[in-house]
């Protein structure tokens, strides 16, 4: 039989044998592939989140310093004091008004980028959007610094061409108020907004790259103005893009510690917490009950999130 | 290119809405660099009252300076490759195979980005805590590689549904293996994907500071030292200086993605 030799043939030697082991077991080349990721991932992440939920229920013992390890609630009843209240409240309120300018600031541009630019045009907004994303976080943070700063730029060109006393007025109102941009809640804004700004671009903007132009063809070839195209075709299918990008902006917006902490007033966000019941008083389990609020809160964004499509679009 | 992109023209409103968008992600870098330059050392004057390239000189006598970023850099490769490996393990795996589950290992592989990074800084320092692992250069890789795997998964997988699947059978209807078919086929398909993941995972870790503060105990990576430079009152333009550095190790990575994965729409054989 000619044909079953020349059908074996490739199947000789160390390299052809566990090939073709594999090639009739294809459920262990899944695991073969799998499992190194999965226990790595479910070890050393999932572990963890595990033992950060552990710690939750344990307790800091005031005067030896130590943790006990019998189970309490106390640290999420804690949780609900006015001061701890507000530090969740200030974070998320801040992680909605930032994903929101985001989106407003990201969607022309991502539009442009992937409607309106040619291929030059293209790599060079590209650039422009990694190129602040993969630069040093903390730098850009200081840049605002910098820029905000009651001695900085904005401050000095806004004073040059006379309305300083608008920007003083502003920074009076309440909420917002400040001696300076840097050291309110407007400076913080922006400069969430800045940092996680790419975020929101990139899905976005792959959301609309993936609209296929026959339909837009199709649309204007069925009378619809351009309006009425972006508004019932394009917007809609950008949906998942905008969602996909909102996941980022308010996920990074409520673990973030270092954006408050240089700059804004000095009310604590989330993070802030986090980080002072870790650090300074070595309360590891009032930090980990603290850091299950925005596990708590991204759960149920994801879940909202999912459901616009949000994860077809990462 | 196609031709319509051309004759469409956008609106001013449009126009000018996207430059903002694009001035506003990009002046403040040119800050950075001009404060770099400046002969201020204590505040954040504007405009600077002089220009100097002193703190070139004053940042590179640094010995602090050149330790953390050769630290920053033993951590980059480490955890990107760690992220290459096992990235390309799970995005080869979620590609080939459907299996009971697969929404959740994709959830597993999204959630170290999904979830804010203070969570899994705060997570692994616990876990450490509870197992009373002391803190050394693994931490600090063990950490950097779990949120990288995702950014290699991501580049990958996007490269292997573009791929033809008809690409494997022909090579293995030819008389391949499993290996050479992967030596010869698959890896030269993947190979610029997987270095634009690898790169984009190196640029990430080089960058963190988040999870690094729980997990870093004594050592010091770069933007750690940043960080504790930017407290002390003097001195100032040498993070700027340092700022400067990084985003020119970083610049070539990130470019370098860019043109390895652009122009891959039409990779070989996909047209079916």
């Amino acid at each position: 039989m000619a044909i079953s030799t020349s059908l074996k043939q490739p199947s000789t030697g160390l390299a052809g044998r566990i090939s073709t082991y594999l090639y009739t077991r294809p459920r262990m080349l899944l695991l073969l592939l799998l499992v190194p990721p999965l226990l790595w991932l479910g070890i050393i992440y999932l572990g963890s989140l595990f033992s950060l939920l552990l710690q939750s229920f344990f307790q800091l013992d005031d005067f030896t310093g130590r943790v006990v390890m019998q189970p309490t609630i106390d640290n999420y009843l804690r949780l609900f004091s006015w001061t701890n209240a507000s530090i969740i409240g200030r974070t998320a309120g801040m992680a909605a008004i930032v994903t929101l300018i985001a989106a407003a600031i990201a969607f022309p541009l991502a539009y442009y980028m992937a409607r309106y630019a040619g291929s030059r045009m293209k790599a060079l907004f590209y650039v422009a959007v990694m190129l602040p994303l993969w630069s040093n976080y903390l730098v850009r943070v200081y840049a605002w610094k910098l820029i905000l700063a009651k001695e900085g730029a904005i401050h000095w060109v806004v004073n040059h061409i006379g309305l300083g006393d608008v920007l003083d007025w502003i920074l009076t109102l309440p909420v917002v108020e400040g001696s300076s941009l840097s050291t309110s809640y407007i400076g913080t804004t922006i400069t969430f907004v800045y940092i996680w700004l790419p975020y929101m671009i990139l899905p976005i903007q792959a959301a609309l790259e993936r609209v296929p132009r026959s339909l837009i063809e199709a649309s204007s070839d069925l009378g619809a103005k351009p309006g009425e195209t972006f508004r019932k075709v394009i917007l809609p299918l950008s949906i998942p893009g905008v969602a996909a990008g909102s996941i980022f902006t308010f996920s990074l917006t409520l673990g973030d510690y270092i954006i408050p902490q240089m700059i804004g007033s000095s009310r604590p966000f989330i993070g802030q917490a986090v980080y002072q019941f870790q650090g300074t008083s070595g309360d590891i389990p009032m930090a980990a009950a603290f850091a299950m609020v925005p596990i708590a809160i991204m759960a149920v964004y994801l879940a909202v999130a999912k459901r616009f499509g949000a994860f077809d679009a990462l | 290119m196609p031709s319509d992109r051309s004759s469409a023209k956008a609106g001013f409103g449009l126009t000018s809405a996207a430059w903002f968008g694009v001035l506003f992600l990009n002046l403040p870098i040119l800050f950075i660099i001009l404060y770099g330059f400046t002969t201020d050392d204590k505040s954040y004057s504007f405009p600077p009252p002089g220009l100097t390239t002193q703190w070139f000189a004053v940042t590179f006598a640094r010995d602090d300076f050149w330790e953390a970023l050769w630290l920053s850099v033993r951590v980059a490769l480490f955890s990107m490759a760690i992220a290459m490996v096992l990235g390309t393990c799970a995005a080869a795996a979620m590609y080939r195979f459907r299996f009971f589950g697969k929404e959740s290992v994709t959830l597993l592989i999204l959630l170290p980005i999904a979830l804010p990074g203070i969570v899994t800084g705060i997570s692994l320092r616990a876990a450490f805590a509870l197992g009373e692992v002391p803190f050394t250069f693994w931490t600090i890789v063990l950490g950097h590689a779990t949120f990288c795997i995702v950014v290699v998964y991501n580049n990958v997988i996007a490269r292997l549904r573009r791929s033809s699947p008809a690409l494997v059978e022909a090579s293995m209807d030819l008389g391949a293996n499993s290996f050479q078919t992967f030596r010869h086929v698959i890896l030269p398909n993947l190979a610029t994907a997987l270095l634009a993941g690898g790169m984009l995972a190196f640029a990430l870790s080089f960058d963190e500071i988040i999870v690094t503060t729980f997990t870093a105990g004594q050592q010091r990576t770069l933007p750690l030292w940043m960080l504790n430079e930017l407290i002390r009152p003097h001195q100032r333009p040498v993070t700027n200086v340092a700022a400067i550095i990084v985003m020119a190790i970083t610049f070539l990575p990130i470019i370098g993605a860019y043109f390895l994965t652009r122009d891959t729409q039409d990779v070989a054989g996909s047209g079916k």
